[in-house]
């Protein structure tokens, strides 16, 4: 068991969401998009020049930013 | 007149479903205090003629962004008979949130599975009888794309309005808003119950056209290739298309309302013909480029790359306070101005959307630069010409990106960039012309009075007063060039040109044909008099001035209308006035000091 945050997965490894660090309405918008804590999150891909990482949660892929990615701590 | 919201989730096919329920008749509605459009189409349900409002897609009633406060302001203000929620199948087992909260306002309402047709391919299967039974609420399975389960849901929101209902007061809502509840645990019980779901499931067909078109190297480059296409597609289809509209305007104007005006006073022709009839043609001028671009944009925007684009573009563009999906609108602003302010709706922040429909009009459309290809031509060899075009070009971004810089922190962007890629998706073809044909009538039903009467204030300005000769130093545009000669002289712009430029305030398209009018002369006799009169720096001075400031009327039409505020179209107008003129005196008295 190793936690960290999730901007540091490689892309195509899976890691579970352990918490989220955010104000309300950022925890709000990433619960509705359905970032929650137990669930599988995978690291598809990031984009070039520190651009955002591109998230798969169940059904739903998402792109966020690393400073909104840096407030949500993975185990994994 | 019953009244019913629609609402649901961004990409869930809600506006679809609008979209086929209200066909071509939606118009966009005035609801007090609320800035964004809000379309609404009046239908006949079960005898009664009802009005259904789409509400902007939200992710929580409870929620900071602006559209969900669009949305709790609507419910908490206007009486709403029936809500129509849409959740897209595939991701229910986090949308039914959704549902969950409007039970809770107890307010009635139905439910609407969109999508059942993907999520039936991807091994989704919902008992929608045991989920109404639980929610206490109608369910329905449907597809706004093809049109299935549509007409039963219509039937069903007509019986549903038909019950009595005892619904709460807006007021009620407006205090239950306040209230939060723990609505999590009903959901994984009732999704648990009533929907199986393979564990992790993804489209093997997005997730293969991604690893190519959001490819570490290759996706730039392809994001770029794509925009030139389209780019290229938009505007070589669109012009020929605007010169047939021109050019029936014009056998028009001569084989009808110039006989027919034959006999009436100079000066009404001149109003009717120069003023109104000209205001018109500077409408119409915009039509095929509006419908064309949106029919590019909706396949753009619902095929879902228009979030692959921001994926792509958003490490440059959150520098700038902007996301990547403004700097689609920007690279569009370079052929016309006016779909871009139009598409950035997309951007669901107001602060967001403020600041990029600011800096828009600073990309240097295609209309700016046949006046830069004329005067090049006229004042500059062939040599130089191509890198004055390309010097302008980098003006154009460095005002672009100036503005944002020094605006990002009036415009603060309140939304954090978390954004869904959803699967590919072709839209119908249905879809993409209903798009076309309402941007084009919003366009005509907010702009036009507004550029019309812009027409006809600029005719008035350089024919009058009676009697003198128009586009003279004479006429009132005469005398406000030359009250404003103290201003414009250290930037090196005579009365002559300070006339061309209160035309440019129509369109940068009128320029060329202002300066004929005003040198009394055309084609190769117009520029060898202007290359007389005129130097390099002059000219480079001219060019930059309007290269910056006001587009064109129809851009600050769409600005006031888009924005909805008169304070942001005079702030932009302003601010690029300002800007243009700084930076045509930085350059004309750098230039002379430096002895050019």
């Amino acid at each position: 068991m190793n936690m960290t945050s999730l901007t540091s997965l490689h892309p195509g490894q899976n890691a579970t969401i352990h918490a989220i660090h955010a104000e309300d309405s950022l925890f709000q918008r990433l619960a509705a998009l359905g970032f929650r804590i137990g669930k599988k999150i995978e690291l598809v891909r990031r984009a070039s020049f520190n651009g955002p990482v591109h998230v798969r949660i169940g059904t739903t892929d998402i792109i966020l930013r690393l400073s909104e990615a840096r407030r949500i701590q993975i185990t994994h | 007149m019953k009244r019913i919201a629609l609402l649901g989730m961004p990409n869930t096919g809600k506006s679809t479903l609008f979209n086929r329920i209200s066909g071509a008749s939606a118009r966009v509605g005035n609801w007090p205090g609320i800035t964004v459009d809000l379309m609404s189409v009046k239908i006949l349900l079960g005898g009664h003629i009802a009005e259904l409002v789409d509400l902007p897609g939200l992710y929580d009633l409870h929620g900071f962004s602006d559209d969900e406060q669009v949305v709790r302001h609507f419910l908490s203000r206007n009486p709403v008979d029936l809500v129509m929620i849409v959740l897209n199948s595939s991701q229910i087992d986090r949308q039914l949130s959704l549902a969950l909260q409007i039970r809770a306002l107890g307010l009635p309402a139905i439910l609407m599975l969109n999508m059942s047709d993907e999520a039936r391919r991807s091994g989704i299967t919902i008992d929608a009888a045991a989920m109404a039974q639980q929610l206490h609420m109608p369910v329905l399975q449907i597809s706004a794309k093809y049109g299935n389960g549509c007409p039963e849901a219509l039937k069903l929101a007509a019986r549903t309005l038909e019950q009595p209902h005892s619904h709460p007061a807006p007021e009620e809502i407006n205090a239950l808003l306040q209230a939060d509840s723990a609505i999590e645990h009903e959901m994984e019980a009732i999704i648990k119950s009533t929907v199986a779901m393979p564990a992790q499931l993804t489209d093997q067909v997005t997730t293969r056209i991604d690893q190519v078109l959001l490819h570490p190297w290759l996706g730039l480059p392809l994001f770029f290739a794509a925009m030139y296409l389209l780019f290229q597609f938009i505007f070589t289809v669109g012009k020929p298309l605007q010169d047939v509209i021109a050019w029936l305007l014009q056998i028009l104007r001569t084989d009808l309302l110039d006989p027919l005006l034959a006999t009436a006073p100079t000066w009404l022709q001149g109003l009717l013909l120069d003023g109104i009839y000209n205001g018109v043609g500077t409408v119409a001028a915009f039509i095929p480029i509006i419908v064309l671009f949106f029919l590019i944009m909706t396949m753009v925007e619902d095929s879902g790359y228009l979030s692959r684009a921001a994926f792509l573009m958003d490490a440059l563009m959150s520098k700038m306070g902007l996301d990547g999906r403004g700097f689609v609108m920007m690279l569009m602003g370079f052929g016309c101005n006016v779909p871009a302010l139009m598409g950035t709706r997309v951007m669901r922040s107001r602060g967001m959307r403020l600041l990029t429909m600011l800096v828009i009009p600073l990309s240097l459309c295609s209309a700016r630069l046949q006046v830069f290809l004329f005067i090049t031509a006229t004042l500059f060899t062939a040599q130089h010409a191509p890198l004055v075009l390309f010097s302008l070009y980098l003006v154009s971004f460095s005002t672009i990106f100036l503005t944002a810089m020094l605006y990002k922190g009036r415009f603060p962007n309140n939304e954090p960039f978390i954004l869904e890629l959803p699967p590919y998706r072709f839209p119908t073809p249905r879809q993409i012309w209903l798009r076309g044909w309402h941007e084009v009538r919003h366009f005509l039903n907010r702009a036009s009075k507004f550029i019309v009467i812009g027409v006809l204030l600029v005719w008035a300005l350089t024919n009058l007063p009676p009697g003198v000769a128009a586009a003279s130093s004479a006429t009132w545009a005469g005398h406000i060039g030359d009250f404003f000669a103290p201003v414009l002289n250290p930037i090196g712009i005579d009365s002559q040109l300070a006339l061309a430029l209160i035309f440019g305030f129509v369109a940068k398209e009128i320029v060329i044909g202002a300066l004929a009018v005003i040198y009394g002369l055309q084609g190769d006799a117009l520029m060898h008099v202007m290359a007389q009169r005129l130097d390099w720096v002059q000219g480079m001075s001219f060019m930059l001035f309007t290269l910056i400031y006001t587009p064109c009327l129809s851009t600050i039409a769409t600005l006031k209308a888009e924005s909805k505020s008169m304070g942001f179209t005079l702030l932009s107008i302003a601010w690029s006035l300002g800007l243009a003129w700084v930076v045509s005196f930085i350059f004309y008295q750098s230039a002379r000091a430096l002895g050019f």
